[in-house]
């Protein structure tokens, strides 16, 4: 599996960094009706108050990460809690320089979580190949394999910066935002 | 008219339990964060009190995924067998003498029997899954609670011996003024041992074990089904620590209006269930994952013929008087504490030791050798963390 073939779902970094908040239409999930509306309100609450990242990391930011699990950063204050399996996980943290022979493996723990899933993008490496961009096996950016919801700057974050991305993630839930993978496939498909 | 009552009865058992099960998942997030040097939920509603709510809606709304090649009958079915008999088991449970669902002649045998179908739906979970670390946790799951089940049981034969009935609420109404943890030490203590591995919790959480297994028998579980298991598990805990305070810690009795047979028996009742809840997580904070063949080795060759012995103790104790009871009895629970404090010991000695093998002949450096240790206890209480 090569990233050639990962070439379609390529999403532009505007496209991902844009949120759909000034996009009512989007934001509205046009099922809402009578019984909905509040159903989705309160599933609205419950994704914004409670979030797994997946206990995932390929370099040194995932140090950061697993700092923020630790009591000194506690986020499990936040009902952020780290889950083992993909199946149970909502959101990927990815944390590091992602090589071209880690890209594969990646794309499927992706694809074995269960929607609606979301990406943080954390430091340098994953937004953009960071310093090892000219290398001959790193991926320039992790959004050219799958569509990412979250962008955290930094070599590595601070574990602050990781709580405010996670928490960013948690009010757009909350304020019943799509996913970059739903938006995504609202604009290829035209269905979420 | 009685077929409403019935329903009635049902509804407002499955209730109470419940709203216990979610209490008891906020109480372990919070105590286990503070026993973590942590604060736990804070931002769901009163101190997180509302985070298992969020949860588990959040957890209806995801994809429900059934993975290709999976067996899939036994796969869909396994959440349910796991949920219901955890429920079920409340049909015989008294929470007072008049609030009861059934008060069986055989109470504590139809619990203990209802209680053994949840090894199953694990053992569907891992054979269905088509993952090895499901069949493993599994097999594991099938392994542990089937060899924990006998010195339970034996366990709970010298309670039943002293009660002279296996009904729940005579063998609390037999406990007035002494509970059978003062005449059962050595039982109370195996039956709590016991109680751990049944209900999966660290030291024993061999079906789950996070940091070998992913999820364990958990895995391929997405969405409302893997609620079910989750949800499952903590109406155990709660189950078997209902339990515990029914058996030994004299149930709805108590100093200020024991006996009671109305709320605040219940209150009692409760009260001695959340110790004993709390006692299941102070041991989860602070113990490591055991292996599975020292898990096995310590249900067979410590609890079982510490339960038979104790099983004895109480023959002679019913034909003499309660001192002899409960002086032999101590002797036994010393014996026993005695004797897992000593393996304990000697586990330590053992690693030490090998550990000095390992090291350079100046002693000062440590070379890493894999293949020679097949995991020296591994695993971590804080189960949140790792990469």
């Amino acid at each position: 599996m090569g990233l050639s073939d990962s070439a379609d779902t390529r999403l532009s970094q505007e496209g991902a960094a844009t949120v759909a908040a000034d996009d009512p239409a989007m934001a509205a999930d046009d099922r809402s009706g009578v019984l909905v509306a509040p159903l989705q309100t309160i599933m609205n609450w419950a994704r914004g108050h409670s979030m797994w990242p997946m206990t995932f990391g390929t370099a040194c930011c995932a140090i950061e990460m697993m700092t923020v699990g630790s009591p000194r950063y506690d986020t499990d204050r936040f009902g952020i809690f780290f889950r083992n399996s993909p199946r149970q996980a909502d959101c990927m943290i990815v944390a590091g320089t992602i090589s071209l022979k880690m890209a594969p493996r990646m794309k499927l723990l992706y694809e074995q979580m269960a929607e609606p899933k979301y990406v943080i993008a954390m430091g340098a490496c994953a937004i953009s190949g960071g310093p090892f961009m000219h290398g001959y096996n790193v991926v320039n950016g992790v959004d050219q394999i799958m569509p990412v919801d979250i962008y955290i700057p930094g070599c590595p974050p601070r574990p602050e910066a990781l709580i405010n991305g996670l928490l960013t993630l948690m009010k757009r839930n909350a304020a019943g935002e799509l996913s970059a993978a739903q938006r995504y496939r609202l604009e290829t498909e035209g269905h979420l | 008219m009685i077929a409403l009552k019935t329903l009635l009865g049902v509804v407002v058992i499955a209730i109470v339990v419940l709203v216990n099960t979610i209490v008891v998942m906020w109480c372990e997030r919070k105590w286990l964060g503070h026993m973590q040097s942590r604060q736990g939920p804070l931002r769901t509603g009163w101190h997180g009190a509302l985070q298992p709510f969020a949860d588990a809606i959040k957890l209806l709304g995801k994809e429900d995924i059934v993975p290709a090649n999976v067996d899939r009958p036994l796969f869909l079915i396994a959440p349910i067998i796991a949920f219901i008999p955890s429920l079920l088991t409340y049909a015989a449970m008294p929470w007072i003498e008049s609030f009861v669902g059934a008060s069986l002649d055989v109470g504590i045998f139809m619990v203990f029997a209802i209680t053994a179908i949840f090894p199953v739906s694990m053992l569907f979970a891992g054979w269905s899954s088509f993952n090895k670390y499901s069949l493993i946790g599994g097999f594991r799951a099938a392994a542990q609670q089937v060899s924990y089940e006998v010195p339970m049981a034996v366990a709970i034969a010298g309670v039943v011996m002293l009660a002279e009935s296996m009904r729940i609420s005579d063998i609390v109404n037999a406990q007035h003024g002494l509970y059978y943890i003062i005449l059962q030490p050595c039982a109370a203590i195996l039956f709590f041992i016991a109680m751990l591995a049944e209900i999966n919790r660290t030291p024993f959480d061999m079906p789950e074990s996070e940091s070998e297994l992913v999820g364990g028998i958990n895995t391929e579980y997405s969405s409302m089904r893997f609620a079910l298991f989750f949800v499952a598990e903590y109406i155990n805990v709660f189950t078997w620590s209902l339990i515990f305070s029914l058996l030994f810690l004299g149930g709805w009795n108590g100093p200020l209006f024991g006996g009671w047979d109305g709320p605040l028996g219940m209150v009692w009742l409760l009260l001695k269930t959340y110790a004993v809840i709390f006692m299941v997580f102070w041991v989860r904070a602070t113990l490591p994952r055991v292996r599975i063949d020292q898990l096995t080795a310590l249900g067979w060759r410590i609890l079982l013929p510490f339960a038979l012995a104790s099983v004895f103790i109480t023959a002679i104790g019913v034909f003499t008087n309660n001192f002899v009871l409960i002086v032999l009895e101590v002797i036994a629970t010393a014996a026993l504490v005695w004797l897992i404090a000593r393996i304990g010991e000697r586990a330590g000695e053992a690693r030490r030791s090998e550990a000095s093998a390992r090291r350079c002949s100046d002693g000062s450096a440590i070379i890493p050798d894999p293949g020679s240790s097949p995991g020296s206890a591994s695993g971590t209480s804080h189960t949140e963390v790792g990469a």
